[in-house]
């Protein structure tokens, strides 16, 4: 009961951080559409190019952000000195994280769900009838980046060139959702569309996995 | 001393032995030819890199458990050896698959997840270059290394699923893969004498790792206070 409680006041301080400023939620819009604009850029894709390699380049597009956007998570923590007050006021540091993770992905799938409209403009892609199948598979895909990029930033908080570090540790972890999420968006937004139901479970797998590796390790990432 | 000693001779008189019987023993396969010997050292390289990063996600998992310096010493030990042989693997991969597939390289399942994990383990020693702190190094690169072990084999399912085209494995794999007799006994010896080599790497580099532990707490009761 403790956990949800601190987990949810914790929330709720992460939550009115942000919408203060809204400026990692700004920055991060801005920059998904600058990679979308350039990726067309640099392949000119034709329309039917567009349909197959659109969506792989969304969710790359998605995974750059969220390595710049997970950034501060810990990092203003640690400026502001209020990481040892965070792990005193809380019974187990897990609500930490949980707390930090759900914010991440709540941020990462508001600018999706920004992103998509524009996203059908400029590939050509008609996102409507398959619209509640990609939700899902970017509330999945999102979940996971969160967890793991949360304790990344714990990690790369801690160390020298961490503005480098963490893409660096992040992306080739997050391989998997990359392939998944983009093959399983892919086919929803196919010609004759498929809900490819083995990627939407290997996503649970993997988002559960990297919670439970997060919730017996996490605590060690914040010690002082 | 003596015991590392005997290891690295047997470690290298069983690489020299395989390699022999991988040129002199193995008869030649039918349809690549000269080349196909090659594979008794890819795939030896390749299961032992994997079992040293096995090493490294134990280590690290003691580590965070026990707080042991030594944990730290074989878990750095164990990924650069790891990432030793898993160079080797994605050098003579290449080596084999020129004359064989006419490309070097293909976006297959297991050359894809055999590169996945040699970045995942180049980022763990590269975070270990950025931590100044001993212990706190230790501790955040252990709880990376258990991340990075447990995705190993997602990234080989997800590429395995959904990026198809591999060619299906030929130990252990299904009706109508296998080695011939001779063959499989060369195969097995280079990857016993892979194993000897990866182990005998491991302690002397462990033994490196502990001078250098040993001459910081010297140098650090030798400066004036």
């Amino acid at each position: 009961m403790n956990l949800l409680s601190d987990t949810a006041t914790l929330l709720g301080k992460e939550l009115r951080t942000e919408f203060r400023s809204r400026e990692l939620l700004t920055t991060t819009v801005v920059f998904i559409l600058v990679v979308l604009i350039l990726f067309s850029f640099a392949i000119s894709p034709t329309a039917e190019e567009s349909r197959e390699f659109g969506p792989g380049l969304l969710w790359l597009a998605i995974l750059f952000a969220a390595s710049l956007m997970l950034q501060p998570c810990f990092l203003r923590e640690q400026m502001n000195d209020t990481l040892s007050s965070l792990r005193l006021a809380v019974s187990d540091p897990f609500a930490i994280f949980l707390a930090k993770l759900i914010a991440n992905t709540l941020f990462l799938l508001l600018t999706e769900v920004l992103m998509l409209p524009l996203f059908a403009v400029f590939y050509n892609v008609p996102i409507l009838p398959q619209l509640h199948y990609l939700l899902l598979v970017l509330f999945l895909g999102s979940l996971g980046i969160s967890i793991v990029g949360t304790a990344l930033s714990a990690i790369s908080a801690q160390a020298r060139m961490r503005e480098l570090l963490l893409p660096l540790l992040l992306l080739p972890l997050l391989t998997p959702i990359l392939v998944v999420s983009a093959t399983v968006s892919a086919s929803l937004l196919d010609r004759e569309p498929v809900v490819l139901w083995k990627g939407i479970g290997f996503l649970v797998v993997f988002d559960l996995v990297f919670l439970t590796a997060l919730w017996l390790f996490g605590e060690y990432l914040l010690e002082e | 001393m003596t015991k590392r000693i005997i290891l690295g001779a047997v470690a290298i008189v069983l690489v020299i032995a395989a390699a022999y019987a991988s040129f002199y023993i193995a008869p030649e396969e039918r349809t690549m030819g000269v080349i196909q010997r090659i594979f008794y050292f890819h795939v030896g390289s390749a299961w032992a890199g994997m079992d040293a990063f096995l090493v490294c996600f134990i280590a690290n998992l003691l580590y965070v458990w026990k707080r042991a310096a030594k944990y730290d010493w074989l878990g750095v030990s164990a990924a650069e050896v790891g990432l030793v042989f898993t160079t080797v693997v994605l050098i003579t991969g290449p080596i084999w698959a020129k004359p064989v597939w006419g490309i070097w390289w293909t976006w297959d399942a297991r050359l894809t997840s055999t590169f996945v994990l040699w970045l995942l383990y180049v980022s763990y020693l590269l975070l270990r270059t950025l931590i100044e702190e001993q212990d706190r190094r230790a501790l955040l690169s252990s709880v990376f290394g258990i991340f990075a072990f447990l995705d190993v084999p997602l990234v080989f399912g997800a590429i395995r699923w959904w990026r198809t085209q591999h060619p299906s494995p030929v130990i252990m794999g299904g009706p109508g893969s296998g080695l011939e007799p001779t063959m499989r006994k060369v195969f097995f010896f280079s990857v016993l004498a892979m194993h000897f080599l990866m182990a005998f790497l491991i302690v002397e580099r462990y033994a490196l790792e502990k001078m250098k532990y040993e001459v910081d707490v010297l140098k650090r009761e030798a400066e004036p206070q």
